[in-house]
């Protein structure tokens, strides 16, 4: 058998480096798959895949959206609430 | 499955998950970053393998390697003028920083621990027929939920890419 401890290191591991790819990227859909790498290695843990392939649908079609309002999505450049 | 096979099989799968989960965060084009990450995802479904997980693996290759990644696939191809290139925000580094710090962290946490007090239960011998025994009768209202959560958010993705009533798409 496997270690758990091994198992949550592997999944900590995962976990940050979808923190750093969800914070710098500029491309929505970069920050999305920042997202689901973190959401991958809470499932090695614990599992919830109904809420993440929801909220990828629900992200994926706000990020078209927006795309044809702005013709963007890079982050930066979305600042229309920006004071 | 032999013992031995099983640790070996699980440390090639975390170092290519975490390896192309690397990739993703480094390679220049976007189209591959979400092939890498396909890639990533592939590597999680074996590590559930290795876990004895089997259910729990085919559902992540039918959900996250089939339908998240051709969502996203579509979405970069929906949006072309924005840009392929997968580049990182100026001040990158302070962010790896505090992304390793969390990270050490959750595993400093992780390892301090005694998960000798929590009880794991019986092991079960094939998931797929008691996740689906426990989905029926105790967990019959959190199933259900589950699946109006789903309706609602394929609803709102269809809303919201809808063309407006004037013909004009958004």
């Amino acid at each position: 058998m496997i270690d758990l401890e091994h198992v949550l290191v592997v999944a900590a591991l995962l976990f940050s480096i979808g923190l750093f790819v969800a914070l710098s990227k500029r491309n929505a859909v970069g920050i999305l798959m920042g997202i689901e790498l973190m959401l991958n290695s809470v499932n090695l843990n614990l599992v919830g895949i109904t809420v993440a392939a929801a909220e990828a649908a629900v992200a994926l079609a706000l990020a078209v959206a927006v795309y044809r309002l702005r013709e963007s999505i890079d982050v930066d450049r979305l600042n229309l609430m920006k004071w | 499955m032999e013992d031995t096979a099983v640790i070996v099989a699980f440390y090639v799968l975390a170092i290519v998950t975490l390896g192309s989960a690397l990739m993703v965060a480094t390679v220049r084009d976007l189209i591959h970053a979400v092939l890498f990450l396909v890639l990533s995802f592939v590597g999680v479904a074996g590590l559930y393998i290795t876990l004895s997980a089997d259910f729990v693996a085919v559902v992540q290759v039918l959900i996250y390697v089939g339908a998240i990644s051709v969502l996203m696939l579509f979405a970069i191809l929906l949006t072309p003028r924005s840009g392929r290139d997968n580049a990182s925000v100026p001040y990158a580094a302070p962010i790896g920083v505090l992304a390793g710090l969390i990270g050490a962290v959750i595993i400093f946490v992780g390892l301090k621990t005694d998960w000798a007090k929590a009880d794991g239960g019986n092991a079960f011998e094939t998931t797929a027929a008691e996740i689906g025994k426990a989905l029926l009768d105790p967990y019959v209202i959190p199933f259900e939920v589950a699946s109006v959560l789903l309706v609602i958010a394929m609803l709102g993705a269809i809303l919201l890419v809808r063309p407006s009533d004037g013909g004009e798409p958004g």
